[in-house]
């Protein structure tokens, strides 16, 4: 059990990576870009990969209607984030401490990890409308109009993940570096719950 | 009659069989060659090059930036010329760049470029290169790929034997080819003999920015000074300075010039007379000639006229200069990567001569002289001789080094390139060149680590090597593989211009540092705008300054009423993109000058005289962006007496 509180605390820990990495990115290739423009998706705020790809993207983004980039204070998420997985972080390391100390049941481990899992598709969810929004709630005196094959206005919206051509771009978003890590550190709490499971089982077996 | 028949078909049978040997020969060693080279030039599409070749335009007045082994041409850099292009020595900004002491020279013939240096390899951080005709020199920055600063060389004429660089880049040297009166006087030319002087100016270089400033002019006797190297190595710390004319004929130079069975080297002791001038030596005598700069922050070049320069006559220190005898009005004067040994390409020799720095040395310490020269020691020929490469070709001009103990030599008359050892002095290959070759190139072939791989030879004259076009031909340029015992030609390619000499690196040096924009939180310049916001117009009595953007895919303001007759309207427009490769252009209807083509966040000026009432378009000249065409905007001009007020407007 000892060695599974301290996974717990390692698995809370590595979502501080958010803090420091992107927790998404999202790439736009095209023929005129063979160096893709980018943005980073952090807790905190959008930031561009190279210094001005969010103010060249808006920049391609106005032929098409599209709003700009919001900047952090103009989403209630950015500010929220930092907050829950803080919060998050905390708990794990409390749960993960007095796991340590066999304070408490290693099905604790697996509540944080439910509670995390919960959020986390709260939160992609949340994402996933935003990006809905930022693709087709477009400026109706947009410079070009592209419709689909049935007439309705053509949504821009890029992929939540994975690959989608857009138009001329090629557009690709994945988790990234601070996804990942919160990703490891969630397994490795589901790693503390099946290592605390198996130290409370050893005892009965014997 | 028979046996005459008989006799013409054995001879023709005779040479059938050698024609046709001949002929199975070539075409097999082409076929399987010609195949095997298109693979060593070829860069397939979206792949760079591995080399960048910086060739001088020669007439021109400009630099060419080529890549090798692909022979393509990336840029023609403005140097000393006009550009309408993108408006160089035209825009408000760039027309200080062109100033000399002559006033506005719009043109040069440029010659000699030479990439700077550390510890005696090249550090890819500029380009410097010479202005012959009013003689300047000029440094480019090789991360903008354009011209930062201009030096005018007072005292000068011909600026030939320039510009080369010390092996830390102390200084950037540029020799007088034709001496003149110093200072300049009304006599005589018939009094040219002891009279006339030329100077070989000593230009250091700011380690940090590059800014160039002329510490000393040595003045030497009124010799001609062709070509010059730096030492490197163990002769770092002198210069050498192939001369012709030795003679001091003021007229019919092709035959009063060649009478000397002998001219000379100068050798240059730098650093002696560094010390010298450091510890107050030399004269300051008043001159006039022009510094220009222009600065990436304001956008701007400034002009500043210097009033004088600091001489030094060499009598006056001993042991500064000597003049080592060298066959036939040397041309070239090159010095091999370790430093020992200094070429002079003797123009009229059927020889190359090879002098020995270490011999050199020797010679002046043992105080052998075989005379001197207006105060200045010659030495004995023999004395510094460390070989002769003995008939390799006709006609020699310049040599390069390879860095693995040869040497290549061009020759002008028998239109060829001779490869040669050093120490052995045995020509071990010759390749035709196509034709008459003037100089050639090793990327690093004039420092301590040549980069031996590619050698280019640039030929004066085209002829047939390309399709026809007229009267008036580009130059043509070939392109060899050295790195085996033999030269192989791979490529001939066109050159711009008239190219004179070139200076090639790898690309890894340079190609990291170029720069995609200038930042707009950078932009200094005292008229740009950076916002819708900040756009306006200025009325001064008759001057209209328009403060005026531009971004993908308007320019802002684009509807301009107020302008009258007769006033000088300045177009101060920024570009406002902060993306790579989206430069925007400015064309007005009837400006008597060019466009501009601004660099993403850059500002340029435009000076337009509007002279007839009417609504006056204008236009973005680069396609921008698929609304390219809607990029446009109209001034209404009013007669010089009306009252309408200024004003501006965009999307009303």
């Amino acid at each position: 059990m000892k060695k599974a509180g301290i996974i717990m605390v390692i698995g809370s820990l590595l979502l501080l990576g958010l803090f420091k990495f992107p927790l998404w990115n999202i790439m736009l290739g095209a023929p005129q870009y063979p160096e893709p423009l980018g943005m980073n998706i952090y807790i905190q705020g959008i930031k561009g990969v190279q210094e001005f790809d969010l103010q060249n993207i808006d920049g391609l983004n106005h032929y098409i209607g599209m709003k700009t980039i919001p900047k952090p204070e103009e989403m209630w998420e950015f500010s929220v984030f930092p907050k829950v997985i803080i919060g998050m972080v905390i708990l794990g390391g409390i749960i993960g401490v007095m796991g340590f100390f066999e304070k408490i049941s290693y099905k604790y481990f697996l509540g944080w990890f439910a509670l995390m899992s919960v959020l986390g598709v709260l939160g992609m969810y949340d994402f996933n409308n935003w990006l809905i929004d930022y693709g087709s709630n477009l400026d109706p005196h947009a410079i070009i109009k592209v419709t689909n094959p049935d007439g309705t206005p053509m949504s821009y919206k890029p992929p939540l993940i994975g690959y989608q051509k857009l138009l001329n771009f090629d557009v690709d978003s994945w988790p990234h570096i601070g996804g990942y890590l919160m990703f490891v550190g969630m397994a490795l709490t589901l790693v503390a719950f099946w290592l605390g499971r198996k130290a409370s089982l050893k005892p009965t077996t014997q | 009659m028979k046996n005459i028949l008989k006799s013409t078909l054995a001879i023709v049978a005779v040479f059938a069989a050698f024609t046709s040997c001949n002929n199975s020969g070539k075409s097999n060693n082409s076929g399987a060659l010609s195949s095997n080279n298109a693979e060593k030039v070829y860069v397939a599409p979206g792949e760079h090059d591995s080399h960048y070749a910086f060739i001088s335009g020669g007439y021109s007045g400009n630099l060419t930036v080529y890549g090798l082994p692909s022979g393509r041409m990336f840029k023609e850099i403005p140097v000393f010329s006009q550009f309408p292009t993108n408006g160089y020595g035209y825009s408000e900004e760039t027309k200080p760049m062109l100033e000399t002491s002559y006033g506005f020279v719009p043109w040069d013939d440029s010659h000699h470029p030479d990439i700077s240096q550390t510890n005696g390899k090249l550090d890819g951080r500029w380009v410097f290169i010479n202005g012959n005709n009013t003689p300047r020199i000029a440094r480019i920055s090789l991360t903008t790929f354009e011209t930062e600063e201009i030096i005018e060389v007072p005292n000068s004429a011909g600026n030939h034997s320039s510009s080369f660089i010390t092996e830390n880049t102390e200084y950037v040297v540029a020799g007088t080819r034709f001496s003149v009166p110093i200072p300049q006087e009304d006599i005589s030319i018939k009094d040219y003999k002891g009279n006339f002087k030329g100077a070989l100016s000593f230009i250091s270089v700011d380690p940090e920015h590059g800014h160039m400033d002329i510490k000393f002019q040595v003045l030497m006797p009124g010799f001609n000074y062709d070509l010059s190297h730096p030492g490197r190595g163990k002769s770092h710390g002198w210069f050498f300075f192939t001369t012709y004319n030795t003679e001091e004929a003021n007229s019919l130079l092709e035959v009063n010039a060649s009478q000397n069975d002998k001219d000379f080297i100068a050798a240059i002791n730098w650093k002696k007379i560094e010390e010298y001038v450091n510890n107050g030596g030399g004269t300051m005598m008043p001159a006039n000639y022009a510094h220009n700069i222009h600065s990436d922050a304001t956008h701007t070049a400034t002009s500043t006229i210097k009033k004088e320069v600091r001489v030094v006559n060499p009598s006056d220190v001993p042991g500064a200069v000597y003049l080592l005898p060298t066959p036939k009005s040397p041309h070239g004067c090159d010095v091999d990567p370790s430093g020992e040994y200094i070429v002079g390409n003797g123009k009229l020799s059927a020889n190359l001569t090879v002098h020995s720095f270490t011999k050199m040395l020797a010679a002046i310490e043992a105080e052998k002289f075989a005379g001197e020269a207006y105060g200045i020691p010659i030495l004995n020929f023999e004395d510094v001789l460390a070989g002769v490469v003995e008939q390799p070709g006709l006609g020699p001009l310049h040599t390069e080094f390879d860095g693995k103990g040869n040497a290549y030599t061009t020759f002008f008359i028998s239109s060829e390139v001779v490869k040669w050892k050093l120490d052995t002095w045995e020509v071990v290959d010759r390749k035709p060149t196509y034709y008459s070759v003037g100089h050639l190139t090793i990327p690093g072939g004039n420092s301590a680590e040549p980069f031996g791989k590619y050698m280019f030879a640039m030929n004066k004259i085209t002829k047939d090597r390309y399709l026809p076009t007229g009267p008036e031909m580009e130059h043509s340029a070939q392109l060899y593989d050295i790195s085996g015992e033999k030269m192989e030609l791979l490529l001939d390619f066109p050159t711009h211009g008239e190219p004179h000499y070139a200076a090639a690196i790898p690309a890894e040096i340079v190609k990291n540092n170029s720069r995609k924009i200038f930042k707009l939180t950078e932009n200094e310049h005292p008229r740009k705008a950076l916002s819708d916001a900040e756009t306006k117009i200025v009325r001064d009595g008759k001057n209209v300054h328009v403060y005026m953007t531009m971004i993908r895919s308007h320019f802002s303001p684009d509807n301009i009423e107020g302008v009258k007759v007769g006033d000088k309207v300045f177009f101060h427009v920024t570009n406002l993109e902060q993306d790579f490769d989206v430069p925007h252009g400015f064309a007005m209807i009837g400006a008597r000058n060019a466009e501009l083509l601004i660099a993403p966040g850059q500002t340029r000026t435009l000076t337009w005289e509007p002279e007839r009432v009417g609504v006056w378009p204008f236009y973005c000249t680069d396609f921008c962006s698929a609304l390219h065409q809607e990029m446009q905007g109209y001034v209404r001009v009013s007669p010089a007496d009306s009252n309408i007020e200024l004003s501006w407007s965009l999307g009303e």
